[in-house]
């Protein structure tokens, strides 16, 4: 089985994002740039089921500007075996990107995809349910655990009501929430194997997809700020202003 | 051009979240039709009838729509799409998986989770984790999107007649198979719909402390809920979790209870009408968007609350 994880570059988990002055979207000049934390969990799933004899190659895609590949990198360090960049400086929206991982996914002959569920700046949570409509594969979505079996996939979904268990068929798409796995550091000599390991570099024309989007950014704002409260120094004090002043209890 | 909602409930209740949705849909205009897909759930087509604004139920009674396989509910739904000019469901785990699958089979850009309608073509919503909002224009010709259920008021559930069509099933796969639901039973309040929330974090230190917590809520008619930290260290299910990545929720009372107040966790939270914090920690982040902060031990500062309130 070939395994496909496809990698986004975000702004780190950890940084506070600005919102620029022209309101035409966020900060992103010399800011800290990470992989997805979910799409790190994607790759440390499709490395355990090679680790377990399920898998023969891990491959990870990202499609972006020059700078994807860095991200394409750390997956390579963490004990992928290959990476492909679909290059290009043009904004991205989910139907392309999915159209462009099916091409990737068709031109390699994977049999599973492994996605994280959502990207940290976008939060769409859009691109892995994209991907299995247009692939035509199942796909299991949210899903906090993965075992291949004779029949394909058996897989746990987290859902708003609790857990859910599905079995799906194989060849699939799976979209990976936050309990998966929790992804290991990639180690010096594995980050030093990494630089040798191979990235194709191609653009979406390449793949016979045509970036076009369909949605136009207005204007990005600031949230309205929460004002800062009061302080309270005890039980009584506190259940006195929610009664009271809050009216709320 | 008529709005399409996408129901979302459990063969006998619709669920809150598709009230929201409903009043997203008058917002735009037209006529609103509300699907419900589902197996032996006439009760929830009779529910539907009754919402304020629905002029129409369509109805697919079939056992393949008993589990809201997304595969099966989407092939559903794309027969149905036809004149509509937009389709829309709560952007829940129901509705976060549907509408993008059904968006991609129809060549549409789906949107999510928005949190306002500024005309029938532009929509805004929060993105990294609510800290900037974000307005976006469709040129599909169908629009396709999910509703943050909390930036919209409650559809009133009793005053509309609608009538309701029974529809065909469509197409439904066997690459998925139902295997079994592992729900958390509770009695209290649906965290999503809850009017009070009180929420643990780390701070709990492990999961038999959040039955502290699960009294207080009882005392006020509230749900409980948890921190990614609280859900990760496994002191409670992961259906417990607000946050970017889990439940939005706007309760009129937010207790946050030995949260520190990461963004991720804000995100999730900081549309409550009043958040309270607990916290040993002054410095901890939760007090810069609480109303009513109290810097104490929370070992010390719930019993004594519990006991307040017990007055």
């Amino acid at each position: 089985m070939k395994i496909l994880v496809p990698v986004k570059r975000v702004i780190d988990a950890n940084i506070r994002v600005r919102v620029k002055a022209d309101n035409t979207g966020v900060e992103t000049a010399n800011v800290k740039m990470a992989m997805n934390p979910f799409c790190e969990i994607a790759v440390e799933e499709a490395l355990r089921l090679k680790e377990a004899g399920h898998a023969e190659e891990v491959i990870i895609v990202s499609a972006g500007p020059e700078k994807a590949a860095e991200t394409i990198r750390t997956g390579l360090a963490m004990g992928a075996d290959r990476g492909v960049h679909v290059q290009t400086d043009d904004r991205l929206e989910p139907l392309t990107i999915a159209k462009i991982i099916k091409a990737v996914s068709d031109k390699e002959g994977c049999d599973l995809v492994v996605l994280g569920k959502q990207s940290i700046d976008d939060d769409n949570n859009q691109t892995g349910q994209m991907l299995a409509a247009l692939m035509e594969r199942p796909l299991g979505s949210y899903i906090s655990k993965i075992e291949k079996n004779d029949n394909g996939f058996a897989i746990t979904r987290e859902i708003d009501a609790g857990l859910e268990d599905l079995q799906i068929s194989s060849p699939a798409v799976v979209t990976a929430d936050l309990r998966l796995n929790e992804p290991r550091y990639a180690s010096l000599p594995n980050i030093m194997k990494a630089k040798k390991k191979p990235i194709d570099a191609m653009s979406p024309a390449d793949l016979g997809v045509e970036v076009s989007n369909r949605l136009t950014v207005v204007k990005v704002d600031e949230p309205p700020a929460r004002e800062a409260g009061v302080m309270v120094s005890g039980a009584e004090e506190l259940v006195d202003k929610l009664k009271n002043d809050a009216k709320v209890i | 051009m008529s709005v399409l909602v996408i129901a979302e409930h459990d063969n006998s209740q619709v669920s809150p979240g598709t009230l929201n949705t409903v009043t997203a849909a008058s917002k735009i205009g037209g006529d609103v039709h509300i699907l419900v897909a589902g197996s032996a759930c006439a009760d929830v087509a009779s529910q539907c009838a009754k919402i304020a604004g629905v002029s129409k139920v369509l109805c697919a009674d079939d056992d393949s729509y008993k589990n809201e396989i997304t595969e099966n509910v989407a092939a559903l739904v794309k027969t149905q799409v036809g004149d509509y000019g937009h389709v829309m469901a709560p952007a829940s785990t129901f509705g976060k998986a549907l509408i993008p699958y059904v968006a991609a089979q129809c060549d549409v850009q789906a949107i999510s989770d928005i949190s306002d309608i500024v005309s029938d073509d532009t929509f805004v919503r929060p993105i990294y984790a609510g800290n900037a909002l974000e307005t976006v224009q469709s040129a599909d010709a169908v629009k396709m999107m999910t509703v943050r259920t909390t930036a919209f008021e409650l559809a009133d559930a009793e005053s509309g007649s609608a009538e309701v069509t029974n529809i065909d099933q469509a197409g439904a796969t066997d690459w998925v198979q139902f295997v079994a639901q592992n729900l958390s039973q509770s009695e209290r309040p649906e965290l999503t719909s809850a009017r009070i929330v009180v929420s643990g974090g780390r701070g709990m230190q492990n999961g038999e402390n959040f039955a502290m917590l699960e009294k207080l809520a009882d005392n006020l008619g509230g749900a409980v809920g948890a921190s990614r930290a609280a859900v990760d260290a496994g002191f409670v299910p992961n259906d417990y979790q607000v946050g970017q990545t889990g439940k939005v929720v706007a309760p009129d009372v937010y207790l946050a209870i030995g949260i520190s107040g990461a963004i991720q966790h804000l995100a999730g939270m900081k549309d409550s009408k009043v958040i309270v914090a607990i916290n040993n920690d002054e410095e901890a982040p939760i007090f810069q968007v609480s109303d009513y902060g109290w810097n104490e031990d929370l070992f010390t500062a719930v019993p004594a609350l519990q006991a307040e309130l017990e007055k």
